[in-house]
């Protein structure tokens, strides 16, 4: 085993380069720039759930004085092409049918038409006078009706992709179907000594950041874009938006602005196409931003889900069989996340024989989108309260129950590789060892623990670092930050090159200005394009040894490299070490400007787990409840920006147990959502959550210079049943759907205290 | 659309020429702290062609607390009532449901005159003025007159306020000796939020803690908030010990006529309605013992 490497930047915690300019308010987000000659973007958008459209009348629009461009579904191309992204592909003939019904309008804010005008007000005034006629259809609201025998479909043409079930072969609302299975289940259920088994159930939920999606387009006559738009994919929304809006991707530039969170929401288009087909008509910028209440209904929410889970084990505490059967709604289009789920589920446990089954269901709601470690959240609470149980059953801590199984290098994960080196049982210890595991609780609280996975990514990066003559350096990525990466980027090149980390400046480019990189999702942006950095850096440090052995007159492998400096090979005469600083200044003569690059692609990524602890207080009498302490331990493999690691712990935890207790999308008996606002869709606010305290673990990722794993998604996972559990200490109750509102909860307190008092 | 409307921004000194510019257009609209009506505004649930803006007007900026009792000038801040002593010392519930509206921000501009005049069946601040017999003063053409709070709301939305009438303060009297008052409402989090349901409850004991009078009132659990006479009898002559403070409870769940809908289903809030109830009472009473 090599020794591990002495770090003089990494682990620290500089202050991010881009936070004076956001706290200040002058960073500029996708709403905040305004271009000459700009119009002002309205979408149309359907007020019925699920419905034919007959025709569409804009002539009144068109004639509205400042009204200079309106737009159907029938004015963009029909696209078959597609975007890969991993081993997952965005359908763009589907994300353009969703931007702009053609002939379907498919849930209630299904945009139809959209105009510009040289105010907003006159677009939208002009958008109320287009005339829909809609032939009206039966909403499919869930997956229950979905399944059903006589449900409406969505989509006519489509059918079951995969492993269909039985008597499957026509038109269905089920996108896909798919299984994984190992042993023989049913015998190895025959061997258990105790069994569970239970059905849950989520509600659609929305990532809910903060800023909505707005974009500014121009599009010339010479068919050139320019798009500034909050994206985490630059080149994802460049490809799709030449494909949807039928322009080559040569001539489609994208700007990417400061994001105001993403986290997998901000990858899909909503509206730039649609700005470049009015700009194109209208010859003037267009400017589009979205509402509150378009952002819930119009954009990608992640899946409501039934997911029927069971699990057996021996006396023991050795889990011998498993089945799990997942249903997630796609929303109007196929395409949920029902197949990572799927292979997250099991991930965490070494189970000789399982069989799961998983099926994308598509139902008359907005179409979903990627939600941090999209699908994991979901199928992580159905089992992890399931565990829950069984150790209840045995009567043995479930932190022993989870350690006995937990999966460890070596093993083989339930979705088909070998694990490289994981922390799982590690943070499982520190879990057993830390004080919030054995601190006392009060009158109606209770604790609960959950572990949840994440595979993270790898993929397509690049970078680029460009040194100065003063000995500073620039490194640009196309990766959005929306987790801090820039610090950690400044950091890589400020460890590589040995120049203090103010003197590095990181910076997101354009598609025209940086090398293709994959979008900004995934954890992967520390990780893959954290490699491209330090390769970029590396390659700079050794073009300024190749410059040192020009001045110096020796062989460029005899120069040496410490603490940022070039060393001299023991000896030459004259030469003393040279700091980055000395040799910048001589660039120019030496061979000019000094620009280092790296392109790869990652095949692979560190896969992780995390803990959660939670305690929860239950008001018995109006069941409302409270996370009264909460702890995160978490595998991070090497935390560049410690702060910035323990920010994305809490970040994880507080959205997760937003889900957990009170997020939801309400839908009346027509598929209209009712909440489509703050007020209503409860995001926990700063005061509903105690400080998040995080444990940092690192087990190095062997795949990365530093080990670094990937952070951002795995925090999301443990929390709906780290909190349902915990609800299940403190009230005697197993909750099965989520949220755990203060009226579910009530309803359950007093339905079991009336069969406690009939008993 | 009202970007390509005029919107008159008045600005008057007096109350009688705010009643003239309200009297003169049916669409003026009364602007105090603004954080219900400007939002409207933008939702574009409210046009209207006039925002009087009433914060210039002394009388409707005031405190005064005398003999007699409080006189709340209706734009008054919602922080500068929670930094009135003697009014937190007076009247805590009311304080405290001041206090519980929006945010910090929020409570810089938003008044307990422009709660009441949204007239919203949850409005925090309408049940512990109910308690505390709190009569509007009205200004409009005709003069002053006076209506008692619970009387004020008429439907979710709607006042008695006619044309050219404005709300300009809230008098309260002044608390006799050992009475005191609370709020509670319930909202899923911890702060912005709107009242699933709230209760104020106010109580005046005697010498030997026996009650000798209360008011309890309950919101958004009917079109109106509900002054609750049946609760406050099962609290008189009591010592406000538990069984009466569950007759209570028992009272004010029987009253309450809610509705079910995205916060909370009917039956939930019948159950918190007395739960609340009771917990404020027992509030109210611990803070009436210790005067």
């Amino acid at each position: 085993m090599t020794t591990p490497r002495e770090f003089k930047y990494v682990g620290t915690r500089p202050i991010r380069h881009d936070g004076v300019d956001k706290v200040t308010g002058r960073a500029s987000y996708g709403a905040d720039v305004v271009w000459p000659g700009m119009l002002h973007g309205f979408v149309l958008r359907s007020p019925h759930a699920h419905a034919r459209i007959v025709s569409i009348d804009t002539r009144a629009a068109e004639a509205t004085p400042g009204v200079k461009a309106v737009l159907t579904g029938k004015d963009l191309p029909e696209t078959t092409a597609t975007i890969a992204l991993g081993e997952a592909a965005i359908d763009l003939r589907d994300v353009g049918d969703n931007m702009l019904a053609r002939t379907k309008v498919l849930y209630h804010g299904h945009a139809v038409a959209a105009v510009a005008a040289t105010t907003i007000d006159i677009a939208r005034e002009a958008a109320e006078k287009i005339q829909v006629v809609y032939e009206v259809l039966e909403p499919v609201t869930g997956i229950d009706r979905a399944i059903a025998a006589d449900a409406p479909i969505l989509h006519p043409a489509l059918r079951t992709k995969g492993a269909a079930s039985p008597g499957a072969a026509g038109p269905t609302n089920i996108a896909s179907r798919l299984e994984f299975k190992r042993g023989d289940v049913d015998a190895a259920f025959a061997e258990a000594d105790v069994v569970v088994e239970r059905e849950f159930r989520t509600p659609m939920v929305h990532q809910g950041y903060i800023e909505p999606h707005a974009c500014i387009a121009r599009c010339g006559e010479d068919g050139r874009a320019v798009v500034w738009c909050t994206t985490q994919g630059p080149f994802v929304v460049r490809d799709a938006c030449a494909a949807i809006a039928g322009l080559d991707p040569a001539h489609v530039k994208v700007i990417p602005s400061e994001i105001g969170g993403g986290f997998g929401g901000k990858i899909v288009v909503y509206l730039e196409p649609m700005a470049i087909a009015l700009s194109r008509k209208a010859q003037r910028p267009v400017k589009m931003v979205m509402g509150r209440d378009e952002v819930f209904r119009a954009t990608g929410p992640t899946s409501g889900s039934r997911v029927r889970v069971k699990l057996g084990a021996k006396r023991d505490g050795t889990l011998v069989a498993a089945t799990a059967s997942l249903w997630y709604e796609a929303g109007a289009y196929r395409g949920s996340p029902v197949g990572a789920g799927a292979m997250c589920a099991l991930a965490a446990y070494k189970i000789p024989s399982f069989f799961i089954e998983a099926h994308d269901v598509v139902v008359n709601k907005p179409k979903v989108a990627a939600y941090r470690a999209p699908g994991s959240p979901i199928a992580a609470f159905a089992v992890e309260s399931v565990v829950d149980e069984i150790a209840r059953e045995l009567k043995m801590d479930p932190i022993e129950l989870r350690l006995k199984n937990a999966n460890a290098e070596g093993d083989k994960a339930p979705y088909g590789p070998k694990y490289g080196p994981i922390g799982l049982k590690q943070i499982l210890e520190a879990a057993r060892n830390h004080p919030h595991w054995t601190s006392p609780l009060a009158a109606n609280q209770g604790r609960g623990i959950a572990v949840g996975f994440w595979f993270n990514a790898g993929m397509n990066s690049s970078a680029t670092v460009i040194l100065d003559t003063d000995g500073s350096a620039a490194v640009v990525t196309g990766n959005p930050d929306i987790g801090g990466t820039r610090a950690a980027q400044a950091i890589m090149v400020a460890e590589e090159l040995g120049i203090p980390v103010e003197r590095v400046r990181p910076g997101v480019g354009d598609t025209d200005g940086s090398g293709y990189t994959d979008l900004t999702g995934g954890s992967r942006v520390c990780y893959a394009t954290g490699m491209a950095v330090i390769r970029a850096a590396e390659d700079v440090r050794d073009q300024l040894k190749a410059r040192a052995a020009q001045i110096w007159n020796v062989a460029v492998d005899a120069v040496g490299w410490e603490n940022g400096r070039a060393i001299p090979p023991a000896g030459t005469e004259k030469a003393e070490a040279m700091t980055v600083a000395g040799l910048a200044a001589k660039m120019a003569h030496t061979g000019g400007p000094i620009v280092g690059r790296a392109s790869l692609y990652a095949p692979m990524a560190g896969p992780a787990f995390g803990a959660h602890i939670c305690d929860l207080e239950v008001d018995s009498e109006t069941g409302q409840s409270k996370v009264v302490r909460y702890t995160v331990f978490q595998d991070v493999g090497r935390a560049v920006h410690p702060g910035y690691v323990e920010g994305q712990m809490q970040g994880g935890a507080a959205q997760g147990i937003g889900w957990a207790l009170n997020e939801e999308y309400i839908y009346d008996a027509d598929g209209v959502m009712e909440n489509a606002g703050f007020l209503d869709y409860r995001m926990p606010v700063a005061s509903d959550l105690p400080m998040i305290d995080t444990v940092i673990i690192e087990v190095p990722n062997p795949l990365h210079p530093y080990g670094v794993r990937g952070v951002g998604e795995v925090p999301i996972v443990p929390p709906l049943a780290a909190v349902a559990n915990a609800m299940r200490d403190a009230t005697g109750i197993r909750f099965t759907e989520l949220p755990l509102s203060p009226p579910r909860v009530l309803e359950a307190i007093e339905a079991a205290s009336a069969v406690s008092v009939g008993a | 659309m009202n970007g390509m409307l005029a919107i008159r921004y008045e600005t008057p000194q007096s109350v009688g020429e705010a009643v003239r510019l309200m009297a003169a257009d049916p669409d003026a609209r009364v602007l105090a702290g603004g954080t219900d009506l400007l939002v409207q505004f933008r939702a574009g649930v409210r046009q209207p062609s006039a925002f009087v803006d009433v914060k210039r007007i002394p009388e409707l900026m005031s405190i005064t607390i005398d003999g007699q009792g409080l006189r709340l000038g209706a734009a008054t801040a919602a922080a500068v009532i929670g930094e009135h002593v003697e009014l937190r010392t007076l009247w805590p519930g009311l304080v405290e449901a001041v206090q519980l509206i929006g945010s910090t921000q929020i409570q810089g501009r938003g008044s307990v005159g422009g709660n009441l005049c949204n007239a919203s069946p949850a409005a925090d601040t309408t049940c512990a003025l109910i308690v505390n017999r709190a009569d509007c003063v009205i200004a409009g053409p005709g003069g002053e007159r006076t209506v008692p709070v619970e009387e004020f709301c008429i439907a979710p939305g709607r006042t008695v306020l006619q044309r050219g009438e404005l709300l300009i303060a809230l008098r309260l009297p002044r608390p006799a000796a050992r009475t005191s008052d609370a709020y509670l409402r319930l909202i899923p989090r911890s702060e912005m939020d709107i009242a699933v349901v709230g209760a104020a409850v106010s109580v005046t004991l005697d010498a030997n803690g026996v009650c000798r009078s209360a008011r309890v009132a309950i919101g958004a659990v009917a079109p109106t908030a509900l002054l609750v006479p049946e609760a406050a009898k099962a609290l008189v002559g009591s010592s406000l010990d538990a069984a009466s403070l569950k007759r209570a409870a028992e009272a004010a769940s029987t009253a309450a006529r809610p509705i079910g809908d995205k916060r909370g289903t009917a039956g939930y809030r019948r159950t918190v309605a007395g739960v609340l109830t009771r917990r404020a009472a027992a509030i109210a009473a611990g803070r009436a013992r210790r005067k």
